[in-house]
């Protein structure tokens, strides 16, 4: 039971881990390059095609990276399952 | 075969698909009514909720906002697929768990208190009718170009349809028609862009000509190049850098994603799938499917803008194209020779300073279901572009009708109202609550609250921040919020948005009155914090949930067990 209790505490503070982490992303891409540093990455970084960065990442590359966050997501938390559910069989 | 006989033929055959799969997968119990018997797969189910999630603001008016307003644009693009990510990592896996049917299901027990549960309710019906009125008006839009017809006309006729196959079919027979409405919208949305790419940049991809240069009339300069030197020579703002202030911006992005997380439809759309696992990789195929179309949004808002002005400005009336007439003659863009030079002018902000003035206005509204016709698309591209807008409308209001019903049906008549209430009665009060629902949605189509399609459903997700977002994410992730809290927080959030929207919209509130700069747009953002902030205070004073609420907790933070938790219906 305490065995338990343990692993269980463990599988929260991993899924803590990955939302957080992702979530993390999640804001740069968006808020970060998309809206409140827009200026500067239009100005300091490589254009994509003829597109600003900052734009460019507005229009199209925030949604691509939100598709790659979902995948992450679906594989590091599959991950996270299995370890969780190791642990308790071994209990 | 004329371009009406076009649309008819595409329209009837798509509706009888829907039709067909409708009665085909009639619901028989109140499981499969509301959440198809929880077997679709995640594939299957991605598709469906790409549909549910894609309404008629997205699929006709983004584009259309992007044209006109660039950069700016972009709230909407990042706003609606970034409240996916925080909805899937946030929200559904733990709901999915619960295993309840609705979202006022888990704030009511995991609040433990009727009053939490009617609250949530309450702020359930007000944010699907929102989004409803959004949807109703898009159908009347496309309806009224299609036939010649008033909008408020379009939107009966659309407002029949829907009720018809929403309450006919209920989850199970909604899924499956969404899977169809999918696939006819994505053709529809793409190749009118594959097309005007491949006339205007020479690019078969539009996102790579969006990107790449500007070909047609033997000149050759970056496409945004292009759009900047447009918008500039016109007097407007540049086209990459937009307008709206950033803290504005900013909040609007925060409130479309915050309420696109509490959005009671999609949040329930996951309920369809087996378990935990299986939502995961739905909501990967659905952010997947929904990126198809937000990547191409922005290159048909980019080509619309271009083919609109180098198509009009300057050129005689006499020598304008025939859709221009078609377009004046339903209201849509209108124009008054100001200066009798006979030629149409459009100008913006910085030239009228000059004295030029705009004589060309247009409703963005339209701009989607303009732009095949001003890229010279065939008849039959444009009849399929018809076909997915109806598809678009049609699969979001029905599915929010769905959970309307099942709010009123469910949650206030079940479980407050009269709990001896049988599965056949149940269903007959859900049928009843989306008539009553249909009515005022239809209403308020005709009559809608903002000019712009994307504006109004912008509303339903301010309020569905202000309230739901922060309410489930503390019932989730905090064991001590408790029910006086989250009822003084939801209260407190939706109270606030929706007094500052009806104030702006309705009681002629101005712009310098605008706190901190913030539109009724992003509103709903500061609502978002306000909810938060009066919980945490109010649950500071009071009692901690009793100890079967921590244990609903843990049961919905860890896995296993879920068989159980979902035999609920």
């Amino acid at each position: 039971m305490e065995k338990s209790k343990a692993a269980k505490g463990r599988y929260w503070k991993a899924q803590l881990k990955c939302v957080g982490v992702l979530l993390s992303i999640w804001f740069i891409v968006s808020f970060g390059c998309g809206i409140l540093l827009r200026e500067w990455f239009d100005a300091n970084f490589p254009s994509v095609g003829s597109a600003p960065f900052g734009f460019w990442m507005a229009q199209q590359g925030a949604i691509i990276c939100f598709v790659l966050i979902l995948v992450a997501y679906a594989v590091w938390m599959g991950r996270i399952e299995d370890q969780f559910e190791q642990e308790e069989g071994a209990e | 075969m004329s371009q009406d006989g076009y649309n008819y033929l595409f329209i009837g055959m798509s509706f009888a698909l829907y039709i067909w799969i409708a009665i085909r997968q009639r619901a028989g119990s109140t499981k499969e009514y509301y959440t198809a018997g929880g077997g679709v797969s995640p594939f299957a189910n991605g598709m469906a909720t790409a549909a549910d999630w894609m309404s008629a603001a997205t699929f006709i008016s983004m584009a259309g906002l992007l044209a006109s307003s660039g950069y700016d644009g972009s709230r909407f693009l990042m706003g609606w697929t970034g409240g996916f990510v925080l909805l899937t990592v946030l929200m559904v896996p733990f709901l999915r768990k619960f295993g309840k049917a609705t979202v006022p299901d888990f704030i009511g027990d995991r609040y433990y208190s009727k009053t939490a549960r009617l609250v949530a309710v309450v702020c359930a019906i007000f944010i699907c009718l929102t989004y409803i009125m959004g949807q109703m008006r898009g159908v009347g839009v496309v309806f009224s170009t299609l036939f010649d017809i008033e909008i408020s006309t379009g939107v009966w006729v659309g407002g029949a349809i829907v009720f018809f196959y929403a309450g006919l079919g209920g989850m199970k027979g909604i899924t499956y028609t969404q899977v169809a409405q999918y696939c006819v919208m994505a053709f529809a949305y793409t190749i009118p862009a594959i097309f005007i790419a491949i006339a205007l940049t020479g690019n078969v991809i539009p996102q790579l000509g969006f990107i790449g240069d500007y070909t047609a009339n033997g000149e050759s300069v970056p496409f945004l190049q292009k759009l900047n030197d447009i918008n500039t020579e016109l007097g407007f703002a540049n086209y990459t850098d937009g307008s709206l202030s950033k803290i504005d911006m900013f909040c609007i992005t925060a409130a479309l994603m915050a309420g696109t997380a509490g959005l009671p439809h999609v949040i329930v759309r996951f309920f369809t799938v087996k378990n935990v696992k299986a939502v995961r990789t739905s909501a990967c195929w659905t952010l997947g499917f929904i990126a198809i179309i937000y990547l191409t949004a922005p290159t048909i808002g980019g080509f619309a803008r271009v083919n609109f002005i180098e198509k009009l400005q300057d050129t005689p009336r006499e020598e304008a194209p025939a859709w221009f007439g078609d377009f004046e003659k339903t209201g849509y863009m209108s124009w008054s020779d100001k200066n009798g030079d006979g030629k149409i002018q459009h100008f913006g902000p910085e030239r009228e300073k000059l004295g030029d003035m705009n004589e060309l206005t247009f409703k963005p509204d339209i701009m989607v279901m303009a732009n095949p016709h001003m890229g010279g698309l065939p008849k039959w591209a444009i009849a399929l572009l018809m076909a997915g807008c109806i598809a678009a409308a049609l699969s979001t209001a029905a599915g929010l009708l769905l959970v309307l019903s099942t709010a009123i049906s469910h949650d206030l008549m079940k479980k407050i109202v009269k709990p001896d209430l049988t599965d056949k009665e149940e269903i007959k009060y859900a049928r009843l609550a989306s008539l009553g629902a249909l009515l005022i949605a239809i209403y308020f189509g005709i009559n809608p609250p903002s000019a712009f399609i994307a504006k109004t459903v912008a509303f339903a997700f301010g309020m569905a921040a202000s309230s739901f977002f922060p309410t489930l994410l503390m019932g989730i992730f905090s064991r001590r919020m408790n029910k006086q809290g989250a009822i003084a927080g939801m209260v407190a959030g939706i109270g606030f948005t929706l007094g500052y929207i009806i104030y702006f919209q309705f009681m002629g509130g101005t712009k310098d009155q605008y706190f901190l700069g913030i539109s009724p747009e992003g509103i709903g953002f500061i609502g978002m914090l306000l909810n938060f902030g009066v919980a945490a205070i109010v649950a500071a004073f009071t009692p901690a949930p009793p100890k079967e609420v921590t244990d609903l907790i843990d049961s919905v933070r860890y896995p296993g067990g879920e068989e159980t938790a979902a035999s609920d219906h």
